[in-house]
């Protein structure tokens, strides 16, 4: 059966910081621009997840009055904290110390999901057409091999590929450039890349696990505007990451912690250690007596400018995380997203008034003040490879003395999914038992996200092999799926003395660690039906 | 053959609900918000009898805020022909709303009026009733299957010691049942379609309807915690906890 169709200038994937600001943009360039945004969350916001310490400097540039308007936008950082962390002591570093690109002085607390609501509601003012609950889940090709559009996803199928009597075809959408902004490792912006060759010559991707919690304090411990970072305890050593915690407005503090997948030992849960890292002193005194509100899980990318692909292909580019602009020594991707839309948005709006090549992205990325910012950052992430105390001091010899313009770039060598050491190798982790007041379980954790799938769907975690699981992941890693997984999906389950690998797909917080870090590349992320997902409030 | 659709505007059921801090009600702000469930077979149940041609028009209501606007437009996306929305602010009571339906009924004259079984956030379960008996019009509740007769209505519905079937003269209000019927998606082209339907705007104060609370609410709490489980030994100490701590037995 053929689809229907729906013709655009630019269909945008994914409601995000990239692509709405890529769609506010456009029609800011040219309001007679038809501009339509895709997005697989139920509503703007429910898949957005980030720390989140805003810089203002896109914002600025895209919506100059963004106070009058009244953005999200309120808590000012006024203070700042670093601490090292040891199993029970604490070591305070110098704010002074930090280099300047770890300095918030000038930056707000925010939530970025009530950000893209406000920036959706700015798009919509102008024009766009946003569509929430339509996941884009297929690219569409001319017959030379360009960009050219995209498919929305069938509703209503079984878990068995039947058409139920809901059933409803997803259409296609055409643009004379497609947008992707799907965030860190999307779906379809992963098999643009492999097609395209675009990270030809590049390092491989890296990768980080973030958590976020929301806390509703005692307003005694509660300081708005303080922002804290640590790092240490309890990762050791060769394991890179940290935590964030930011007291934001109504006694709320936003508590996260990042882990790189890039971890060595398999028995290592990301999960379980951010539940640990609440136990020790320096953090369980502040949030103690608090209430947990809500939980959530996103990849991040962490391989700045060595990694970032190339941006643009026959008819479409690529935005903000889904090539991956994130800024990892500032810890800070929303503003680089907004700035590399609005790079885009300007190309693809002389790409349609003068016939420009879509190259020409390019060459605006490499003029902008986006690109020095990641070139500077370059070598902070590969540094950690030599450890976090060596990490460390490099960083502050490159950043504060250099500020990263060091006359060499370090490389990345693996891809995450690479780097995992059999488990007989590794030591075992024996994780302390959640105490249900700072510690949770994933169960728990999982029911405060809201998320839910409609069943009977195919499932949306698809296993190249279905028997490799069991038959050599479990064997040699001990299936490490159990535990990179923050939302308890991947179970392996004994009856009758034979072991089987359970997928509770409907958990799925779509966060695409799996993807990223299952040894042989065998867990394959798809759009699940549309609106399925968590339903983050102001994560 | 008319049909008069109600819906409400509610917390997602797939969110957690968080009771504000100082006991005044339930968290709603960044609170993702759905159709009241039951109210989309409502409308579903609507829309088919239209396509069977057994009904000329749907028109679908909603009593809220200007937010309920998108709620109204959900369902003018799965096929209802114009919407009217009531603007009204704060908490209004099944009452309220049912005296707010009663002028619209007056005002569109439907032969049918469907609405969900009850709301998901007050699970008040009055509404449907409570305007049968202002407008003096048979009821059929809980209906879990409807088949259109002349001038009336067989409808089976959902009680708790099983199906119970009954036949009901329109004009009548029905309240649906989940079991009704499966909703269909809205697609993308009836989504922009729907955008140019007409949505008809008017103040419940303006139709004079008091719409003051009649209920106090003094306070919102959580559910108390559930205590764990603990597993006993043998029978005997089972019973002996049932007897002597639980005092059950």
């Amino acid at each position: 059966m053929s689809r229907e169709t729906m013709e655009y200038d630019v269909v945008i994937v994914g409601g995000g910081p990239s692509g709405l600001s890529t769609a506010i943009k456009l029609k800011q360039l040219n309001s007679n621009l038809n501009v339509c945004v895709l997005e697989k969350a139920s509503e703007i916001g429910a898949h957005i997840l980030s720390g989140n310490v805003f810089e203002t400097r896109a914002l600025d540039e895209l919506i100059p009055n963004w106070k009058e308007l009244n953005a999200p936008i309120k808590t000012k950082v006024s203070k700042e904290k670093f601490l090292f962390l040891g199993k029970t002591k604490s070591l305070s570093w110098p704010t002074w110390l930090l280099p300047s690109v770890q300095k918030n002085h000038n930056n707000f607390i925010i939530s970025l999901a009530n950000l893209c609501r406000w920036l959706a509601e700015q798009a919509e003012a102008i024009g766009v057409e946003i569509f929430p609950g339509f996941p884009a889940c297929e690219v569409l090709y001319n017959d030379d091999g360009s960009v050219k559009g995209v498919a929305t996803q069938d509703m209503g199928i079984d878990k068995d590929g039947n058409k139920k009597d809901s059933y409803e075809p997803g259409i296609e959408l055409l643009g004379k450039v497609t947008v992707f902004a799907e965030g860190c490792r999307g779906h379809l912006g992963k098999q643009l890349i492999k097609k395209f060759e675009l990270d030809k010559g590049k390092d491989p991707q890296q990768y980080g696990i973030g958590f976020k919690e929301i806390w509703e304090i005692d307003e005694k411990t509660h300081e708005e505007g303080l922002v804290m970072h640590t790092a240490g305890w309890p990762l050791d050593n060769n394991t890179y990451g940290g935590s964030f915690m930011y007291h934001a407005e109504n006694k709320q503090v936003f508590l996260g912690y990042v882990i790189g997948l890039d971890y060595k030992n398999p028995h290592l849960s990301p999960y379980d250690e951010f539940q640990r890292f609440k136990t020790h002193p320096a953090i369980k005194k502040i949030i103690e007596g608090g209430k947990r509100i809500s939980y959530g899980a996103r990849a991040l990318i962490e391989g700045g400018i060595q990694s970032l692909p190339k941006m643009y292909m026959p008819g479409a580019l690529l935005v903000g995380c889904d090539a991956g602009t994130l800024n990892m020594p500032k810890i800070k991707g929303s503003h680089t997203a907004i700035k590399s839309g609005m790079i885009a948005a300007e190309t693809i709006n002389y790409h349609i008034e003068r016939g420009d090549n879509l190259s020409l992205y390019e060459k605006l990325f490499k003029n902008s003040w986006i690109y020095k910012e990641l070139h500077e950052a370059r070598n902070v992430k590969p540094s950690f490879n030599w450890g976090l105390i060596l990490g460390i001091l490099f960083t502050g010899i490159d950043q504060i003395i250099f500020r990263g313009k060091m006359p060499f770039t370090l490389k990345h060598k693996h891809a995450d999914h690479e780097t995992l050491k059999s488990a007989k190798e590794m030591p075992k982790i024996e994780y302390p038992k959640p105490d249900n007041i700072i510690s949770f379980d994933k169960t728990s954790s999982v029911y405060l996200t809201g998320t839910n799938h409609v069943d009977n769907q195919p499932v949306h975690l698809q296993l190249k092999d279905p028997n490799l699981p069991i038959s050599y992941t479990l064997e040699k890693y001990d299936e490490p799926a159990q535990r990179y997984c923050p939302a308890g999906v991947y179970e392996v389950q004994r009856e009758n003395n034979v072991n089987k690998f359970v997928i509770n797909s409907q958990n799925c917080i779509h966060c695409k660690t799996c993807d990223i870090k299952e040894p042989s590349q065998n867990i394959i992320w798809v759009t699940p039906e549309g609106g399925g997902g968590p339903k983050y409030g102001n994560m | 053959m008319k049909i008069l659709v109600a819906v409400k505007r509610v917390i997602d059921y797939n969110v957690q609900i968080r009771v504000k801090e100082d006991g005044s009600g339930v968290v709603t702000d960044n609170v993702k918000m759905s159709t009241n469930p039951p109210d989309d077979n409502a409308i579903e149940e609507a829309v088919k009898l239209k396509e069977a041609g057994k009904a000329s028009e749907v028109i679908v209501v909603s009593v809220g805020d200007e937010k309920a606007q998108e709620t109204v437009r959900k369902a003018l996306a799965v096929g209802a022909d114009r919407g009217i929305l009531v603007k009204a602010e704060g908490m209004i009571e099944p009452l309220a709303v049912s005296k707010i339906l009663m002028k619209i009924v007056g005002k569109e004259k439907p032969d049918l009026v469907f609405m969900g079984k009850q709301a998901i956030d007050d699970d008040c379960n009055q509404t449907g009733q409570m305007l049968a008996a202002l407008l003096k019009w048979p009821q059929a509740t809980f209906a879990s299957k409807i088949e259109v007769k002349d001038k009336s209505l067989e409808v089976t519905r959902e009680v708790d010691e099983g199906l119970e079937t009954i036949e009901v003269n329109t004009p009548a209000i029905i309240t649906c049942d989940l079991r009704l019927n499966e909703p269909r998606y809205a697609s993308l082209p009836n989504i922009m379609k729907a955008k140019k339907k007409p949505i008809e705007q008017i103040n419940a104060s303006d139709l004079s309807v008091d719409t003051k609370p009649r209920i106090e609410q003094i306070k919102v709490e959580e559910p108390p915690k559930r205590k764990a489980g603990i597993k006993v030994a043998s029978v005997e100490e089972l019973v002996q906890k049932l007897k002597n701590e639980a005092k059950v037995i």
